[in-house]
């Protein structure tokens, strides 16, 4: 018979259990030829949450794959000078209006969190869910300064950036933008070559692919000898493209799947690319918990310095150690540990009072385990 | 942030802004990042940006590739 997909829910089969049941069985039959289980990566926070909301984790395991998360939060990697410089400018200066995605505003810092922050006489801080949203701010408010702190990995970096190329368009001069834009493949390569971790491949994040293409990774197979898949985001996504990562380590010869074709182009989105090279350049960027990462974040051109919050407002990003506040979440987004082996984690540590960005973010690997693993509490 | 599933684009204005259906909710995108698309195309939408086309010929062939693992394996 043929599948029919409806258009309310047209991935009705990547969630059919017998899909799922399937997938699993032949992952696992593989596996077990292999003779040892088998340690993988998934770099983006969604893929995360698929894994724990669905309840693969443990029929993975039971399969003999174990799945350990990545660096893939922005939230969870943009280190706390960002968010302090940011708290320093709000509360000192007049008429400045900060613009940031929700999570961001409850990242906890030594400084509090933008969320906690007292801003000076008529400045503010708001909530977008667009980078439009923080244009759209600078159109209505012509007496403040609008700072647009954007977060985000390169699913995000274009729509971000096009809001500084609309804002020269249209004149807005008292718009600008704080740049926390990370970069996944430096992240990546920092994590193998460190050697602190053993990863037998890697499940690719579906969306970053969609607009990096498929390349990006290449040098994880080459120099690195190691297999990997981009994945998309339902069950059976990430099944198939688990089952190509083990079917790699079997014939010995790793490469980068796609197994997400129906959205990844292997040339990735040459608009959005070519958006990010007109405006953008790499700099040697610090991630929390990764440090120093060569050629990794982001920062508009100097043409675009007039854009430029760091360059115009009195605000200075400088890289300092953070104080020990006990949280692992560097040591989790290098997949070190996982949530539950820090001590804090359900205990001095919630969602509600979190006490580290990995427990904060819907894509942090703390808030998810909290949320949907039996027994929230630690074990 | 990340919405997974794709919408289905039902109508494009100037200023490369349009309507996506998305589950049955119409929401505000922008096209400015993908060329070329027209009505009914399905997309991922990505903080407000429309990032990618779902190819629908590869859609099929991964459900092609479900069928046929599942008749490999028929269900006790
Ligand atoms: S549980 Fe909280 S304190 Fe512990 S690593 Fe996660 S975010 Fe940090």
């Amino acid at each position: 018979m043929r599948p029919k997909t409806s258009s309310r829910d047209p991935l009705a089969h990547w969630r059919s259990a017998n899909t799922i049941k399937v997938l699993l069985k032949t992952i696992a039959e593989e596996t077990k030829n292999l003779g040892k289980p088998l340690r993988l990566m998934e770099i983006c926070g969604t893929h995360t949450m698929t894994l724990h909301r669905s309840g693969l984790k443990p029929w993975l395991q039971e399969a003999g794959i174990e799945m350990v998360s990545g660096p893939g939060c922005p939230v969870c990697i943009t280190p706390d000078f960002y968010h302090e410089a940011i708290i320093d400018l709000v509360t000192s200066g007049e008429n400045i209006l900060v613009a940031t995605f929700g999570d961001m505003t409850r990242v906890p810092t030594r400084k509090g969190s933008l969320q906690t922050t007292v801003p000076a006489s008529g400045s503010q801080i708001k909530i977008v869910y667009s980078p439009e949203e923080a244009l759209e701010l600078a159109r209505q408010n012509f007496d403040k300064r609008v700072i647009f702190f954007g977060a985000g990995f390169e699913t995000t970096i274009p729509s971000i950036v096009y809001t500084v190329k609309k804002a020269s368009q249209q004149n807005l001069e008292a718009f600008f933008l704080l740049a926390a834009l990370w970069l996944i493949p430096p992240a990546i390569e920092a994590i193998l070559s460190s050697g602190e971790v053993a990863i037998d491949g890697f499940i690719y994040p579906g969306h970053v692919s969609a607009v990096i293409g498929e390349r990006a990774y290449a040098f994880v197979a080459e120099k690195y000898h190691l297999p990997g898949a981009i994945a998309g985001f339902e069950p059976a996504d990430i099944l198939l493209g688990i089952m190509s990562v083990v079917r790699q380590i079997k014939q010995g010869k790793p490469r980068v799947a796609n197994e997400y074709r129906r959205v990844v182009k292997a040339e990735g989105n040459p608009q959005a690319l070519a958006l990010m090279a007109e405006m953008l350049e790499p700099f040697d960027a610090d991630w929390r918990g990764l440090g120093t990462i060569p050629a990794s974040g982001l920062r508009l051109k100097p043409e675009w310095a007039d854009f430029e919050a760091s360059k115009n407002l009195n605000l200075a990003l400088k890289p300092q150690k953070t104080l020990s506040s006990g949280c692992r979440c560097g040591e989790v987004l290098k997949g070190l540990v996982g949530p539950r082996d820090c001590p804090l984690f359900g205990q001095a540590c919630v969602p509600d009072s979190p006490r580290g960005p990995c427990m904060v973010s819907y894509e942090g690997a703390c808030l998810i385990e909290y949320k949907y693993s039996a027994g929230a509490k630690k074990k | 942030m990340c919405l997974a599933v794709p919408g289905k684009v039902i109508s494009l204005e100037k200023d490369g802004v349009g309507q996506v259906d998305y589950m049955g909710t119409t929401i505000v995108a922008n096209f400015s990042l993908l060329p070329g698309i027209k009505t009914g195309d399905w997309v991922i939408i990505h903080a407000g940006f429309a990032i990618s086309k779902l190819d629908r010929k590869e859609a099929r062939k991964t459900l092609k590739l479900f069928q046929e693992l599942e008749k490999l394996n028929p269900s006790e």
